[in-house]
Order: structure tokens, then C-alpha cells, then sequence
């Protein structure tokens, strides 16, 4: 599994990310979270507000940091 | 999500009022039995003058802080920037201007956001001049800013800080605008008005609501407490301990060119809202002009250096010098203006 985190690094793009991770955690899944912090390639994929989480190439939130509850469904549907 | 019943909420939501309106006014009672009866201090001494002042002050401004930051928190979630996006994208330029610095106060935001929510606005077609309404105003009247000022200086002072802001924004965003400066824009970002922005909107509950009040209060409450408190007990030194009229002969109504020095040094410095206003009203209490102190606020908030650090990457050397030109005669008139009425 393949999970993005959209964001240039302020406070709640890295709340985002401790999220994913915990959640990755939780769940025990197999999965790379990476980073994207460059506004061109951000914005290349339609995204204008940050943070945004992308898994296995689908746009899951845009604009928010999600809940671990949240970030745990998406991987269990994935 | 649980649900909650409306009535019960909003039961608990006043009970919740009254009470902290009681421990509110008992707040200045308290400092004064505190710093003259408890500790024995000698009214009119410079240590009970600054020990009153801390001890009244502090807890004042961390309620105000609070209560104000969970109802912005609340009516946040109603705004978010796909929302404001999608207003202003039929808007014509001069109601487009008023709208988006309207906006600008309500919209979460913060200045690492504002190169994408730049992108966003470009590419549904907002005019330019109208962006930087809005990119003015999101950081420039600030919520926090508001609060402290109506604390410690009053509510008119706080009202001529929302309204010149708000007119700053608004002037300042219809004359970029007028220049017609599209081309100033780095080139890749004009290729995105062909693409498609991507929307994801949840729909939230009361809970949901009152969640975002508590986490915001979490987030800013708990972010800015320390500068509160460390710029309140300087301003309770300078309180208690700098002569009258220190100030008045640097930053007077007399020293005309404080105004332009006050711009200039407020630029390259940078701080949230909230570290500013301890230092704004010892600055004022010690003779030190309402302008001249408001115009080096709104440099040190509005201008900021790392905020065009960032937009460098949207935006073309000439583009960021007329924002900064504009917005900083903006406030120097606003400085000029309040030294002269008041």
C-alpha cells in the first residue's frame, strides 16, 4: 500500500502524518507513507488546500487533518 | 458520530457562559486583594503595581482568549477554503475585494496554506487583485490580535484595528488589481487554469462543530499561553517600572518619521498577533502614539518576511515588491490617520 501525504510541513500537515503513521501502526498493514512538499506536483494532482492524504492514488481528504479512526476505514477499504 | 440534542447543548452552553461571566468579574477584585492584602504590597509601589497588573491581567486575557477562539473554532467549520473558493469565483472585482477580505478573517488559514489556496484561487479564476484581498486580510485581522486588544485597550481601539485592517485589505487587494500585474505570476502557475480542483466536503454534525471549537482552543490556547503570559509580565515591568513618558519623544505624535521607521522595522521581524500585544500596550502606555504602535503591529503581523519567502514560489520579484509597496503605504497612512484623530 502505497500512502501520500500532501503538505508543505506546517503544523497541521504534520499532525496529518502522525496520524497516517499511527494508523499504518495500528492496523499492522504493509505500507509506504511518503511526503510530497513541493507545491507544483501538489497542485498537479488538483489539490489547492493542505493537508491532503492520498492511498494507492485516491484522494482521500483534502484540506484537513483526518482522524486515526478515519485513516484506519480508508486502509481497511483499500 | 453521537448526536446531540440541540436544546441540551445549548442549555449547557449558557450555564457554561454564566459561570465563566462570574469568574470573570471577579478577576480585578481578586488581583487587587492578591497584590495588596495576600502579599502586603504598597499600593502605588512599583512591585504592587506589577504584580496587580500580572495577576489581573493574565487570567483576564487567557478566558477572553479562550472563549473567543472556541466560537471562531465553531464558525470555521463552516468555512473552509473549497467553500470560500468557490464564492468568490463569480465574483466581479470591487464586491470581489469587500467578499474576500470578508472572508479572509473567517477562512482557516495559516501561511504555509497560502501558496496553495493562491494556486486554488488562480486556477477557478479569481481575479489577482481579489486574491490578495483575501491574502492580506487572513493574517492581518486576526481573531487572537482582536481579542487582546479589546482586553487590554478597549473596544475601540479593537474596532479601529478590524476596521483599518479590513480597509487596507480591501484598497490595497482593487489597486493591485488595477495594475494589471497577471504576468507577474510564475509561468507553470498559469498553466493550472485549465485543471480541475479536487473537493472533498464532509458533512459535520454539531458535535463535529463543537469538536472543532475544543480543538482550536487546544491548538491556539495552547500554542500562544506561553507569549501571553511572558508578554504580560514584560508589560508589567514596563508597567510598574519605565518612566511615564519614555516612549514619547521616540515613538510620539511629535516624531513624525516614527511612522515610516515603525513600518520599515516591522517588516523583517515576525510574530503571531498574540506576541505582539503585550508589547503594543506598554509601548502605548508609555506615551508612545496609537498610530505610530498600530502601524508596527500591522508591519510585523501583515508583512511578514517568511510569508514571501513562500509566495517567491508563485510569484515574480516585481509582483511581491508592489504587495509589499502597497500594503506598507496602507498602513503607513493608517498610522498617520490615528496619530492625527486621536
Amino acid at each position: 500500500m502505497e500512502i501520500k501525504i500532501c503538505g508543505p510541513g506546517c503544523a497541521s500537515c504534520e499532525k496529518a502524518q502522525k496520524v497516517v503513521e499511527a494508523a499504518v501502526a495500528a492496523k499492522e498493514v504493509d505500507a509506504s507513507v511518503t511526503k510530497i512538499t513541493d507545491f507544483q506536483e501538489i497542485a498537479k494532482l488538483g489539490i489547492f488546500s493542505t493537508p491532503a492524504v492520498i492511498i494507492d492514488g485516491d484522494v482521500k481528504c483534502v484540506g484537513r487533518a483526518p482522524k486515526q479512526a478515519e485513516v484506519e476505514e480508508w486502509i481497511s477499504n483499500s | 458520530m453521537k448526536k446531540i440534542n440541540i436544546g441540551k447543548a445549548a442549555i449547557i452552553g449558557l450555564l457554561g457562559f454564566a459561570l465563566w461571566y462570574v469568574i470573570y468579574k471577579q478577576l480585578e477584585p481578586f488581583s487587587y486583594f492578591f497584590a495588596y492584602s495576600l502579599l502586603g504590597l504598597e499600593k502605588g509601589s512599583h512591585l504592587g503595581d506589577a504584580v496587580q497588573f500580572f495577576v489581573y491581567d493574565t487570567p483576564k486575557v487567557m478566558m477572553l482568549l479562550t472563549i473567543i477562539v472556541f466560537v471562531i473554532g465553531m464558525i470555521r467549520s463552516f468555512f473552509t477554503q473549497e467553500r470560500t473558493r468557490k464564492y468568490l469565483a463569480g465574483k466581479r472585482e470591487s464586491a470581489g475585494n469587500v467578499m474576500a477580505s470578508l472572508l479572509g478573517i473567517v477562512t482557516p488559514f495559516c501561511s504555509c496554506s497560502a501558496v496553495p489556496l493562491f494556486l486554488g484561487f488562480v486556477q477557478a479564476g479569481i481575479p489577482l487583485g481579489v486574491t490578495f484581498s483575501f491574502l492580506i486580510a487572513a493574517p492581518m485581522v486576526n481573531e487572537v490580535a482582536l481579542i487582546l486588544l479589546y482586553g487590554l485597550l478597549g473596544w475601540k481601539v479593537a474596532a479601529m484595528y478590524l476596521g483599518s485592517g479590513l480597509l487596507i485589505a480591501i484598497v490595497a487587494g482593487w489597486i493591485i488589481g488595477r495594475f494589471k500585474l497577471e504576468h507577474w505570476i510564475e509561468d507553470w502557475v498559469q498553466e493550472l487554469r485549465a485543471g480541475e480542483a479536487l473537493v472533498i466536503e464532509k458533512k459535520l454534525t454539531l458535535a463535529d462543530r463543537i469538536e472543532h471549537g475544543c480543538e482550536a482552543v487546544r491548538d491556539i490556547v495552547g500554542k500562544v499561553w506561553i507569549y501571553v503570559v511572558a508578554g504580560i509580565g514584560v508589560g508589567a515591568l514596563i508597567h510598574g517600572y519605565v518612566p511615564e513618558n519614555f516612549m514619547t519623544s521616540i515613538m510620539g505624535k511629535e516624531a513624525w518619521w516614527s511612522v515610516p521607521a515603525a513600518v520599515v522595522v516591522g517588516i523583517p521581524m515576525y510574530s503571531g498577533a498574540a506576541g505582539m500585544i503585550p508589547i503594543v500596550e506598554a509601548l502605548l502606555g508609555k506615551g508612545a502614539a496609537l498610530g505610530t504602535v498600530l502601524a508596527f503591529m500591522m508591519s510585523v503581523i501583515a508583512l511578514s518576511l517568511p510569508e514571501m519567502v513562500i509566495l517567491r514560489k508563485v510569484l515574480k520579484p516585481g509582483l511581491i515588491a508592489v504587495f509589499i509597496a502597497v500594503v506598507g503605504t496602507g498602513i503607513l497612512f493608517t498610522g498617520y490617520l490615528f496619530n492625527l484623530v486621536i
